[in-house]
């Protein structure tokens, strides 16, 4: 497009517009959440800051954001885990294996692409409750990994699509068995990919809402989202508060976005509609 | 790649080196297990549970009442009002989140520095959960603290900011319209990335031939991201079909069920109503809907085709 120097007004005014919806909001939050209730009571949500405190993160804190956000990090720990485990040898088989099965085992992963796991949360619920994992993070963590599986499976089994026949034919020549194939060439070739479906697993983990909702009970076992939720159905009134809670979810996912930003971007594009 | 996908690899000419060094079967073994116990094993419950009584409680093991709930499935006009909210909400999801995300992708792209910069706000939204992002726009919706009451004092008392979700119609549209907000920022990322990856060539010899630039959108541009479109259509259809958490936080499904899609009327009539047979019945449906979403994607996206490339050689 370097050919059309004329600037584009319309469009440069339409991303204008569209850039203030965005970022009014995020303004709205960041304000409140270092303001005083009184403060915002009476200048209301869209006026300049004028004062700063500490006090709403301190509140948050309080009403148990620190156990909700370290709740939702041992579930995105846990299943990133998990899915780091279980979905390189998988991948490895799809891609090199010469086993009939595992072609079914491909098709299988691309049917599970369309099972979101709200879908089947009463289900999920009553095996869950089977197995005795009720009202537990691992009862959590084990569903929401599994629904993660197909997706991440595409995801790393593309990339080591990449690597060239060449190299495994060399190690072949050296005579490596499966598994040293898999740990010296694979693995180390399929770090782009891994580091997708961390941030992918991660983010689905911390995102999630119903399993969580539907499979836990007791209070201190609560996610942040769910944090959130509750928060919000008790303390609506207190939006300074809300806010603040808000912005300590968005923390740990800001510093993936400062640290690993490439990774973060292919891993919501991995998402998709959340 | 003379063998194609549909006959499979050929193993009888091959062998030797070309066998070593490959993994077998086992290597899929425990992600398959894992994956069917806990992804598929629960399609093959919700069937049985559709056809029981079962309200969630350990000492009440589920009663088999045979086509019950499904004889309900018919007759129950809030289940049909939901299904027509869904489709709703996906018609209107997709009518505002594609042309914005489209338009703004396509002049992020742009080679101005100034534009990659601006493209990095945009990404703001994806940072925040659903949930966030719901009790945010819970906030500044609210009649009494939030941005109606600034409108109120501009417009009047009484105006149509004043209780948006006081009225099914209007609360529908500010759930469209925080879809927007949350979801288009990355819609627009993925047309951004289908823009840049269109040829320049393309551009200058439209330009050479004398196309404006409405012309080189229309006959350049779209044409171009045509794939691009089809997957970033079929996301945002996935992505508001399953929509939950933003529903519960932000309207518990009314005014009188104005707002309730499929999956919260799951979540209100089975689980917290206690019926998870009913419940059941209703994820089956959205299960089969799921499937002919995926049928759908994996054709548009040719994910079954990429298995033809390398696979076996």
């Amino acid at each position: 497009m370097h050919t059309r120097t004329r600037p584009n007004w319309i469009a440069g005014i339409f991303a204008g517009i569209w850039l203030l919806i965005i970022l009014v909001p995020v303004y709205v939050m960041l304000r409140a959440s270092f303001e005083s209730r009184a403060t915002y009571a009476q200048k209301g949500p869209l006026a300049l800051p004028s004062e700063f405190t500490l006090g709403n993160f301190a509140y948050a804190f309080d009403q148990g954001f620190g156990k909700f956000l370290l709740n939702s990090g041992i579930v995105a720990i846990g299943t990133v885990l998990i899915v780091l485990v279980l979905v390189p040898p998988l991948s490895f088989a799809i891609v090199r294996s010469r086993s009939r099965s595992v072609g079914v085992v491909f098709r299988l992963m691309l049917f599970g692409l369309a099972i979101p796991a709200q879908v089947v949360v009463i289900p999920v619920f009553y095996l869950i409750d089977r197995i005795g994992l009720y009202d537990s993070l691992l009862g959590v963590i084990l569903p929401t990994a599994a629904f993660i599986i197909p997706l991440a499976t595409l995801i790393v089994s593309g990339g080591m699509r990449e690597i060239s026949n060449e190299l495994y034919e060399a190690m072949a020549i050296d005579g490596a068995t499966s598994v040293q194939t898999f740990f010296r060439l694979v693995l180390p070739l399929s770090k782009g990919g891994l580091a997708t479906i961390i941030v992918f697993s991660a983010l689905n983990a911390w995102n999630g809402y119903l399993l969580p909702l539907v499979l836990t009970r007791s209070a201190d076992l609560r996610v942040a989202t769910l944090g959130l939720g509750v928060f919000k159905q008790e303390f609506s009134l207190n939006i300074p508060g809300l806010m603040a809670a808000i912005v300590m979810t968005v923390l740990p996912i800001l510093l993936i976005y400062i640290f690993a930003r490439r990774a973060l971007i292919r891993g919501l594009m991995g998402v998709g509609g959340k | 790649m003379i063998q194609s996908a549909s006959r499979g690899p050929d193993r009888t000419k091959r062998g030797g080196l070309q066998q070593a060094g490959r993994p077998g079967f086992a290597w899929s073994l425990p992600a398959v297990a894992f994956f069917a116990f806990f992804a598929l094993l629960p399609l093959a419950v919700a069937i049985y549970l559709s056809f029981t009584k079962y309200n969630g409680i350990r000492l009440l093991p589920p009663k088999f009442v045979g086509l019950d709930n499904w004889s309900r499935l018919l007759t129950d006009d809030a289940l049909h009002r939901s299904i027509g909210v869904t489709l709703t909400l996906i018609v209107l999801a997709v009518a505002t989140q594609l042309p914005v995300s489209l338009l703004i992708g396509v002049w992020a792209a742009g080679p101005q520095r100034m534009r990659a910069l601006v493209a990095a706000l945009y990404f703001i939204p994806l940072l925040m959960s659903t949930a966030a992002v719901a009790v945010l726009w819970a906030s500044l919706a609210d009649p009494n603290f939030g941005v109606p009451a600034v409108l109120n004092g501009i417009l009047g008392p009484n105006n149509v900011f004043s209780n948006l979700l006081g009225k099914p119609a209007t609360a529908l549209g500010l759930i469209v319209f925080i879809y927007l907000w949350g979801a288009s920022p990355l819609h627009t990322l993925i047309y951004q990335g289908g823009a840049r990856a269109i040829p320049e060539v393309l551009y200058q010899a439209a330009s050479v031939d004398g196309a404006g630039r409405v012309r080189q959108f229309f006959s350049i541009t779209l044409p171009q991201l045509k794939n691009t479109i089809v997957t970033s259509t079929i996301l945002m259809v996935v992505g508001t079909f399953t929509t939950f958490d933003l529903i519960l936080i932000l309207t518990r499904g009314g005014p009188s069920g104005g707002t309730s899609n499929l999956p919260f009327f799951m979540y209100d009539r089975g689980v917290t109503a206690l019926d998870f047979g009913y419940g059941s019945v209703v994820a089956v449906v959205l299960i089969a809907l799921a499937t002919v979403v995926s049928v759908v994607l994996v054709r548009a996206t040719r994910y079954d085709e990429m298995q033809g490339t390398q696979e076996g050689l």
